[in-house]
């Protein structure tokens, strides 16, 4: 019998894995964007998993929206990406210093 | 052990598994393919979750074009893969341990134990509804407003990276349509009168 617990210890567990993909890949954009995915996507886990276990639809309506706000926020951070590398020639997170911030 | 919690066990396992490699591999091709394999190891442990459509729309969405897309950009990308991983082996340690210790922190506020609830009847089951059709339901009646909002942020989405990754070359000829079509005779043509040359009654 799958409990609760289950989906939320498999949602921590990703979520941590890509904590850590965001820290030993600093430098490469494109795992950056891969890990901000994966976060989302134990995210969703939790959402899904407390959707079916209180027995409320709002926890899946919500996994839905924010599916499409990702999709979204792909397209763009894609887009960024491949300007940046036409303009800059590299991905490299810590070239990017132009603004001065 | 029920037959299910086997299933869940070795969904969760390739999952956490594709999702270290998705981290640790060398090449972004081969990231971008194991996190294909970790959405479609979650998409089947959102089954086992009674949450049919939304898995069927994770491989939809994410397998079908947000990970093409992302192969698309790694593809097209002639990355220098070097000195990206410069760093890599000095915040190994970092990483490790702030994970380790994120995870503890988590698992503590879950409290593994306080959190044995057993699953209730399916609620979309016990609606008598599908669950695409429980969930519909929800959507297009309390959730309408945010609905309509989502498509119009797919729709800036959409405008917004076409001008983004557009580019303007300068000094390169090439036809303009317009201003072929634009051509009028009287601007390109001019007809002149003159008389006619003088003294031909030689010729026969």
């Amino acid at each position: 019998m799958i409990t609760l617990a289950h989906f939320l210890v498999l949602g921590a567990l990703l979520f941590c894995i890509a904590v850590a993909g965001i820290f030993i890949n600093r430098k490469n954009v494109i795992v950056l964007l891969m890990c901000i995915e994966l976060m989302l996507l134990a995210v969703n886990t939790n959402f899904v998993a407390f959707s079916r276990y209180l027995g409320d639809a709002a926890g899946q309506v919500f996994v839905f929206f924010i599916l499409t706000v990702a999709a979204a926020e792909a397209a763009i951070g894609l887009a960024i990406l491949v300007v940046l590398f036409r303009n800059r020639a590299t991905i490299d997170v810590t070239g990017i210093d132009r603004l001065k911030g | 052990m029920t037959f299910e919690l086997v299933c869940f066990y070795a969904f969760a396992a390739v999952a956490a598994l594709a999702a270290l490699s998705v981290i640790s591999v060398r090449n972004p091709v081969v990231a971008a393919l194991c996190l294909v394999l970790t959405f479609f190891s979650m998409a089947c442990v959102w089954l086992l979750a009674q949450a049919e459509f939304l898995a069927v729309a994770l491989v939809l969405v994410y397998v079908g074009a947000v990970m093409v897309l992302f192969l698309f950009v790694v593809m097209m990308l002639d990355v220098d893969l070097v000195p990206l991983r410069e760093g890599f082996v000095k915040f190994l340690p970092v990483g490790i341990g702030i994970a380790v210790v994120m995870l503890v922190e988590m698992l503590m506020l879950i409290g593994v134990r306080a959190m044995q609830v057993a699953p209730g009847p399916d609620p979309a089951a016990a609606a008598g509804k599908s669950n695409i059709g429980w969930l519909g339901e929800v959507l297009f009646r309390e959730f309408l407003l945010p609905f309509e909002v989502a498509a119009l942020i797919l729709t800036v989405g959409l405008i917004a990276a076409v001008p983004l990754t557009l580019r303007h070359r300068r000094g390169i000829k090439t036809q303009n349509p317009g201003r072929q079509v634009m051509v009028r005779r009287e601007d390109r043509v001019r007809l002149v009168k003159m008389d006619a040359e003088g003294n031909r009654e030689a010729s026969p």
